[in-house]
């Protein structure tokens, strides 16, 4: 099969890698601070918050995309009230593709960087309190440097997890060129007209994309565990 | 002087039980605190460190209140200026041997001497898991000492360093002990294991 590329629209594929990049970069910095909050004890407030940013994992994207479009759309509530006040809407935009995907992926950022920071023993932290250093400076100089592997784990989940978002996109997004229109939105609607070229070279881009960064991940975190002498 | 007396309830096997221990010690006394596995020594340490909240009790050194559960007084750990050598050493896997000593102490001088007494001189860009057990509780004694503490904790600090090392930085670590006229509670099972070292005894059963 050949393809030629010259026809081809690569919006989607920048659209993608944009919505991918921003969510992980907003949900690093929300993430990483509700994950320290959250390892550290238990209580019933903190069960409960950990199943509401766990459920993304079960529920059906198409589920979650619904309620987010019932509760930003311009005509009702939340929605209606945002539009009036601020002037922003989240349905049909690229704003709204953000906030489902930081919803959508937030299990897949503070899930592995929760249990890292609950792996580390407790004494790390004792140990540098009693050196007179803050928890922020615990938490910069002791903690996050030991949980390197897993906190770039939970990265580039959350990158490919965004590449790879489908019905809650489509609920809230849509289909509009160069707004909504990501790569795997492109996949389906050029199935649906029967252009599996595209079809072809959209897939192509994002399992190659996708296996560089997870073999990525693999490397590096074998080679943190076969550290030489430094 | 270092006043204490707690009250902390304690989890066992076989139940709940109350650890309940008053003591005085003298400044620049080195103190032996000897006892049974899970005798509750380690959590009596912590809680003189601040990392463990007691029930009941009250904690005062040099006339300073750090802890009286009675009108809610609780100094956090940052602020007691305690060196603290843990059973498990508590290394930071991240940092060399003397990164470990930097993130104590911007002292240079200091940092040199503790490094040859501790005789890792030598070992200064190596990371925890490229010492032996014996340097890495060397490194975690030393850490404890680059904050030159008023009060020093140790738990089971000599367990893993041969007899030869021990008496050698027994030793140096007593004249630094002087100097600084630091306070000491050390935890060990073994009862003799520090004759020469301590001149008082808690025995906590």
């Amino acid at each position: 099969m050949i393809i030629n590329l010259s026809l081809m629209d690569f919006n989607p594929i920048w659209l993608t890698l944009k919505l991918a990049g921003i969510t992980t970069v907003l949900l690093l910095a929300v993430g990483l601070p509700v994950a320290w909050w959250l390892s550290k004890g238990r209580s019933i407030f903190k069960i409960i918050l950990e199943a509401i940013i766990t459920m993304p994992l079960v529920l059906p994207p198409s589920v979650l995309g619904f309620y987010l479009l019932l509760a930003f759309s311009p005509q009702h509530g939340v929605g209606k009230w945002l539009q009036q006040v601020f002037n922003i809407q989240f349905v049909f935009s690229f704003q709204g593709l953000v906030l489902a995907s930081v919803i959508y992926s937030m299990p897949f950022m503070i899930g592995p960087i929760k249990s890292a920071l609950q792996q580390l023993p407790v004494s790390l932290s004792q140990a540098s309190y009693s050196m007179g250093k803050s928890k922020w400076q615990t938490f910069l100089y002791v903690l996050l440097p030991n949980i390197k592997p897993s906190l770039l784990t939970a990265i580039v989940l959350t990158f490919a997890h965004t590449l790879g978002e489908f019905g809650v996109v489509l609920m809230i997004g849509g289909n509009i060129p160069n707004v909504t229109r990501v790569a795997s939105i492109a996949v389906y609607d050029s199935v649906e007209q029967m252009d599996y070229h595209s079809a072809n070279v959209y897939s192509l881009i994002l399992f190659a994309i996708t296996f560089i960064m997870v073999v990525g991940v693999f490397v590096f975190n074998k080679y943190q565990l076969k550290s030489p002498l430094e | 002087m270092i006043s204490v007396d707690i009250e902390k309830k304690l989890k066992t096997y076989s139940g709940q039980r109350v650890l309940k221990i008053a003591g005085q010690f003298p400044a620049g006394s080195i103190t032996k605190v000897y006892g049974p596995s899970g005798a509750g020594k380690t959590t009596f340490l912590k809680i003189i460190a601040g990392f463990i909240k007691p029930e009941k009790g009250e904690i005062t050194v040099n006339q300073t209140c750090w802890l009286d559960t009675g009108s809610g007084i609780f100094m956090p750990p940052q602020k007691r200026g305690v060196g603290f050598v843990f059973q498990d050493y508590a290394l930071f896997p991240n940092m060399t041997v003397k990164e470990h000593l930097e993130y104590a102490t911007n002292d240079a001088a200091w940092i040199e001497r503790l490094l040859i007494i501790g005789k890792l001189e030598t070992l200064t860009q190596h990371k925890p898991e490229h010492l032996s057990g014996g340097q890495q509780q060397r490194l975690a004694i030393l850490r404890a000492m680059a904050i030159k503490p008023n009060l020093l904790l140790m738990d089971e600090p000599f367990s893993a360093i041969d007899a030869e090392m021990k008496l050698k930085l027994i030793g140096e670590l007593r004249k630094l002990f002087d100097e600084l006229k630091t306070t000491v509670l050390i935890v060990s099972h073994n009862q003799q294991e520090l004759d020469g070292l301590t001149n008082l005894e808690i025995i906590i059963s």
